[in-house]
């Protein structure tokens, strides 16, 4: 209420279109601080992103060694290109990643997703997306409260001081 | 910054609120701060004002996930108790400075 006063943001949903760890993470940022701030919050995962709400896959998430240029290693150095395409690699970075991040107290996906529905957050999946991909509503994490189209994702997204953040 | 008396005492405050020394704080002041809040503090609250206080001394970054992890209660819980902005309105009850956490 007091948000609304000052024009402010009262309610967000995310929309996760890629499968990359830190995409995901970026949306699952995103809808967990607001929800840490007493807005409400909705993630929608779409495309790629459909993998952070597979029971098998979510905490399987990985960041990308090829095509990735910002990619740099310990020492700061950039990753060399062919270095990225080694058999392996891409899973030890991002171990490595997800190491660093529970020391900042980013948890592994489910448990996020478990933080975000515990304050009243809501996690949907995408109605194309699991048609695409053939998935079936048992692959789907229990966090999922539904499978939406993009009609009644934008019902859900409406209201005063809503914002819509496409990562 | 600015002055605000609480439970009796004249206390230095941020502009949003948060105690600037969290050595004055005591329970009084703590269930003041917490009606304005519309919070009724209760034994469950003050364990957690306490874990954040001692997290703080500590110098932890303190976080929802850790509080979830005391042990006191879930994160679940920690919303119920606290509701609309837990770790923000459980830090200015528990006089200690406004999170700077992104978790």
């Amino acid at each position: 209420m007091e948000n609304q006063e000052k024009g402010k943001i009262n309610k967000v949903s995310v929309i996760c279109s890629k499968g990359n760890l830190e995409d995901v993470y970026a949306a699952l940022v995103l809808a967990n601080g607001a929800v840490m701030d007493g807005k409400e919050a909705k993630v929608f995962f779409t495309f790629f992103g459909l993998d952070a709400v597979i029971k098998k896959r979510m905490n399987k998430l990985q960041t990308a060694t090829v095509g990735n240029p910002a990619l740099r290693m310990p020492n700061g150095a950039r990753m060399p290109k062919l270095l990225g395409m080694i058999p392996g690699i891409q899973k030890m970075v991002s171990n490595m990643m997800k190491k660093q991040m529970d020391e900042l107290d980013v948890p592994p996906v489910d448990e996020f997703m478990d933080m975000i529905t515990a304050g009243g957050g809501e996690v949907y999946a995408c109605q194309l997306a699991v048609d695409m991909f053939k998935v079936g509503k048992e692959d789907l994490s229990e966090h999922v409260s539904g499978i939406l189209t993009v009609g009644e994702f934008y019902e859900k997204a409406a209201g005063e001081g809503a914002q819509i953040i496409f990562t | 910054m600015a002055q605000k008396t609480l439970a009796g005492k004249n206390l230095e405050v941020t502009d949003e609120g948060y105690l600037q020394d969290f050595n004055q704080w005591n329970e009084d002041i703590a269930r003041e701060i917490a009606r304005e809040e519309g919070i009724e503090l209760g034994d469950e609250h003050f364990q957690v004002l306490n874990f954040l206080r001692e997290k703080y001394q500590e110098g932890a970054n303190l976080t929802i996930r850790k509080v979830g992890k005391s042990g006191i209660t879930d994160i679940k819980g920690f919303y119920k108790l606290f509701p609309g902005g837990p770790l923000k309105k459980a830090s200015k009850i528990a006089g200690i400075p406004k999170p700077t956490s992104c978790v």
